[in-house]
């Protein structure tokens, strides 16, 4: 082979090489995206069901029960203005409480019901996720503008 | 008063930075030998006002000095002392203090070890450590000052996060700053060539120590971190592709790309320009990790800082690192042409495709970490990009990169013939295969995921024992033992290291596929089988620390009747902030662990307990430090205290990595 060849069969390899690379990274990107609504938006049907999804904002008050086995457990987010039914079976973060701020993913289900897959809490106790902050700040400015 | 002479010593610092910056580059730049010498001297002096500096802050949090804003926020007065002294770091303005000394630990060394250098390529070296240094020390002094006090002061301080109340993060913010920063020196090397024009083997085999150095420490750090999340943070996950993780683990991939590719340009003279290309890559992730983890763009345990002035400050010292690096790499790289050329079938040729691999790896971690980052920025949208998507795209790409890895060896320099190596490697693929495929089905879990897993590993295995047979079989007679010692040190790093990877997979694969988990609800005296072991909950008693209340469980491990051990994981409230937190206890062994965690108390008094079944995780750890070994075995090869040699020709040393 000549040396020319041989450059170019390797830029050529290279080149489609990369090509599969940059398509199986784009496939896997558009297929696992997770994306976030607020209870408001989800109530308002803007949430896709049977699709894996984020949503924040506070554990309302009182809102959590615990199933007969102990480990399932149900509680409601809320941006303050709407309020999300929520089911997990699991292990809750230590700084999941009544009142502070979660995010949860999972699916929402046809009665309305979202079941968690997965619950996220904050860090530390003066710290707020910012999805959940997002989800307050929302509900917020959509009540300012109403009530103006 | 203490704090003011450490403030005082930082300011110094970033005089002597200044100085270290500008006069050894104009000495070089004018060949002043005077002007030159200035270089050592500066960064040392500079180091020795950090350490004082970084003493003093230390001193701070020792004492309890609540008049200190930041020892009062993360420290308390109950605090055991070895959380005192790491609660220095366990904060935006001390991290960036200690990023700051090994910055300068890694100058000094430079200045210490590489004495053989010529003197104006010390000074550029120097000089552009020097610009580092002074742009994160102004970045500390405009807008995060560590010694700023809190007037009048605290009675008490607000306590370390409890999630760093921990042995593993005693040692893991330094072992993976060292490595961040420890990029930095291969990144002046660069800056150094790009400046003269030097690129010859003589720079890189200057290079390699200190890239391989730095990359030892990334690994270790990495693999601490991980350690630390498996057993702190209580549910057993040892990587969740966190943009904090990635954050650390784009820079080591791009790392070891830049590791492989200065062994081209050592050997071979070829790559010079890719070579480069990567050591302001590797530097610029790191830096790029450094914002992303302190600015506070993500959210998590590390994301200290959420002022955003701090965010801006950092992204502009990127900005100007990365812009100002490209623009002399733009202008100086059209002359780095040539080198040697090679065949199609040639140790030159793996390394290439697996440096290729591992930047465009890279590169998919970035943009899945960086993309959700971008469109909250633009306000289009929240999402998250989770451990699916990595997963996705990261089995697949790293697959070529393992089997290529092994070929490599086992290839020539420049040209080899095809057909010779794949009937010398043919034997170990298809055992591999076949072992990949027995083993999935032997555990009863017979995926993809598993066989390819398992295959790789075994490739990894095997090839590495054929390649050591091969290098003491060959050569000129004597006999095996002296074969043995006549193998230089940094040839059995590579092995070790590569035999490291595939221990790291053997135990991914396996605790990712027959791990198992039960959350139970459980009364005092309750038993129940997981796992083939029996688990029997002894209770719950009061046990309080020094600054934290505990409920400790006591729960009983045994298996057909024999007793395996007891574990006694926790449920600690820290008494500073309130904060509750899992201690999780776990029974380690060589071939799986068991991991015990206490969920929440319910009303009637029962305990919630999470157990987890972990095979093979200890291999995880095992890897890695294989490959840390066999990092700082190629570092400690003879050949680099030669430095005498320095321009013997490239290719003339054709053996080892």
């Amino acid at each position: 082979m000549k040396a020319r060849s041989k450059r170019l069969m390797l830029v050529g390899g290279g080149v489609a090489l990369l090509a599969a690379a940059v398509a199986l990274v784009l496939s896997a990107f558009q297929q696992n995206l997770v994306f976030f609504h607020t209870p408001t938006e989800v109530m308002e049907g803007k949430a896709p069901t049977g699709k894996t999804f984020r949503i924040g904002g506070l554990v309302e008050d009182g809102s959590i029960q615990r199933e007969a086995d102990g480990l399932t457990v149900r509680f409601a987010i809320t941006d303050t203005a709407k309020v999300i039914p929520v089911s997990y079976r699991g292990t809750l973060p230590d700084l999941f409480k009544e009142g502070k701020g979660a995010v949860v993913q999972g699916t929402l289900g046809p009665d309305g019901q979202f079941r968690a897959t997965e619950v996220l809490a904050k860090h530390d106790e003066n710290y707020m996720p910012p999805e959940a902050a997002h989800a307050l700040e929302q509900a917020h400015k959509a009540g300012m503008t109403v009530s103006q | 008063m203490i704090p003011e002479l450490g403030h005082f010593a930082l300011v110094l610092a970033f005089v002597l930075a200044l100085v270290q910056a500008v006069v050894p580059l104009v000495g070089a730049a004018r060949n002043n030998q005077s002007m030159m010498a200035v270089a050592r001297p500066a960064a040392q002096g500079q180091f020795l006002f950090i350490v004082f500096a970084y003493g003093c802050l230390t001193w701070a949090f020792i004492t309890s000095d609540f008049s200190v804003q930041l020892a009062a926020t993360n420290s308390h007065s109950e605090t055991p002392l070895m959380y005192k002294i790491t609660g220095v770091w366990g904060n935006h303005e001390g991290s960036l203090l200690l990023w700051a000394m090994s910055l300068s630990l890694w100058t000094v060394a430079v200045t210490v070890f590489s004495r053989n250098l010529p003197d104006a390529f010390m000074a550029r070296v120097i000089g552009v450590l020097g610009f580092v240094s002074l742009g994160f020390i102004a970045f500390m002094l405009v807008t995060s000052n560590p010694f700023d006090r809190l007037l009048p002061g605290a009675p008490q301080g607000r306590d370390l996060n409890p999630l760093l109340q921990d042995p593993g993060m005693i040692i893991h913010p330094p072992l993976l700053y060292m490595g961040y920063v420890g990029f930095s020196v291969a990144f002046a090397f660069a800056i150094a060539a790009l400046l003269t024009g030097r690129f010859d083997a003589a720079w890189a085999r200057w290079s390699r120590p200190w890239t391989t150095v730095a990359w030892v420490f990334l690994t270790a750090g990495i693999a601490v971190g991980s350690g630390w999340a498996y057993y702190e943070l209580g549910w057993g996950g040892w990587w969740f592709w966190d943009p904090v993780e990635n954050a650390s683990f784009i820079p080591w991939l791009v790392g070891t790309a830049l590791m492989h590719s200065l062994a081209v340009t050592e050997k071979r003279g070829a790559f010079r320009s890719w070579t480069v290309l990567l050591a302001i890559s590797a530097f610029s992730l790191s830096l790029l990790g450094t914002f992303l983890v302190r600015s506070g763009v993500i959210t998590s345990v590390h994301a200290f800082a959420t002022d955003p002035a701090r965010g801006m400050f950092i992204l502009a010292l990127l900005v100007i690192v990365i812009g100002v690096s490209l623009l002399l790499y733009a202008w100086r790289a059209p002359k780095l042409t040539g080198g040697g050329s090679f065949g199609l079938v040639s140790r030159d040729t793996t390394l290439l495709g697996n440096n290729v691999l591992l930047a465009v790896v890279a590169a998919s971690v970035l943009l899945g970490t960086l993309y959700p980052l971008f469109l909250d920025a633009l306000n289009l949208g929240k999402i998250s990009v989770g451990p699916p998507y990595f997963e996705a795209v990261f089995v697949p790409l790293m697959t070529p990169v393992v089997v290529l890895m092994m070929f490599g060896p086992f290839l020539r320099w420049k040209n080899d013939e095809m057909g010779a190596v794949v009937r010398r490697l043919a034997p170990a693929a298809v055992v591999s295969v076949l072992t990949g495929v027995g083993v999935a089905f032997a555990i009863g879990n017979p995926t993809w995921r598993t066989m390819l897993g398992i295959s790789l590993a075994a490739w990894v295995v095997l090839t590495s024992f054929q390649l050591l047979a091969a290098r003491l079989k060959d050569r000129h007679g004597g006999s095996t033992s002296s074969r043995l010692s006549t193998i230089p040190a940094a040839w059995w790093g590579m092995w070790l290291a590569h035999f490291g990877v595939g221990i790291f997979i053997i135990g991914v694969t396996l605790v990712g596929s027959i791990e198992s988990n039960l959350d139970l609800r459980m009364k005092e005296g309750q038993q129940a089988d997981f796992a083939g072991y029996t688990v029997k909950f002894r209770g719950v008693v009061e046990a309080d620390g020094p600054n934290y209340d505990a409920m400790r469980a006591t729960i009983d491990l045994s298996r057909d009747g024999r007793a395996i051990a007891t574990l006694q994981p926790e449920k600690r409230v820290y008494r500073a902030m309130g904060m509750p937190m899992t201690e999780a206890a776990l029974d380690i062994g060589v071939f799986r662990d068991v991991y015990v965690s206490l969920g929440e108390q319910l009303p009637e008094g029962d305990w919630i307990v999470s157990l987890h079944y972990k095979p093979f995780i200890s291999w995880i750890w095992a890897g890695c430090i294989f490959m840390v070994l066999g990092g700082i075995l190629a570092a400690a090869d003879r050949r680099y205290r030669r430095l005498a040699e320095r321009s013997a020709p490239a290719g003339a040393a054709a053996h080892a990595a």
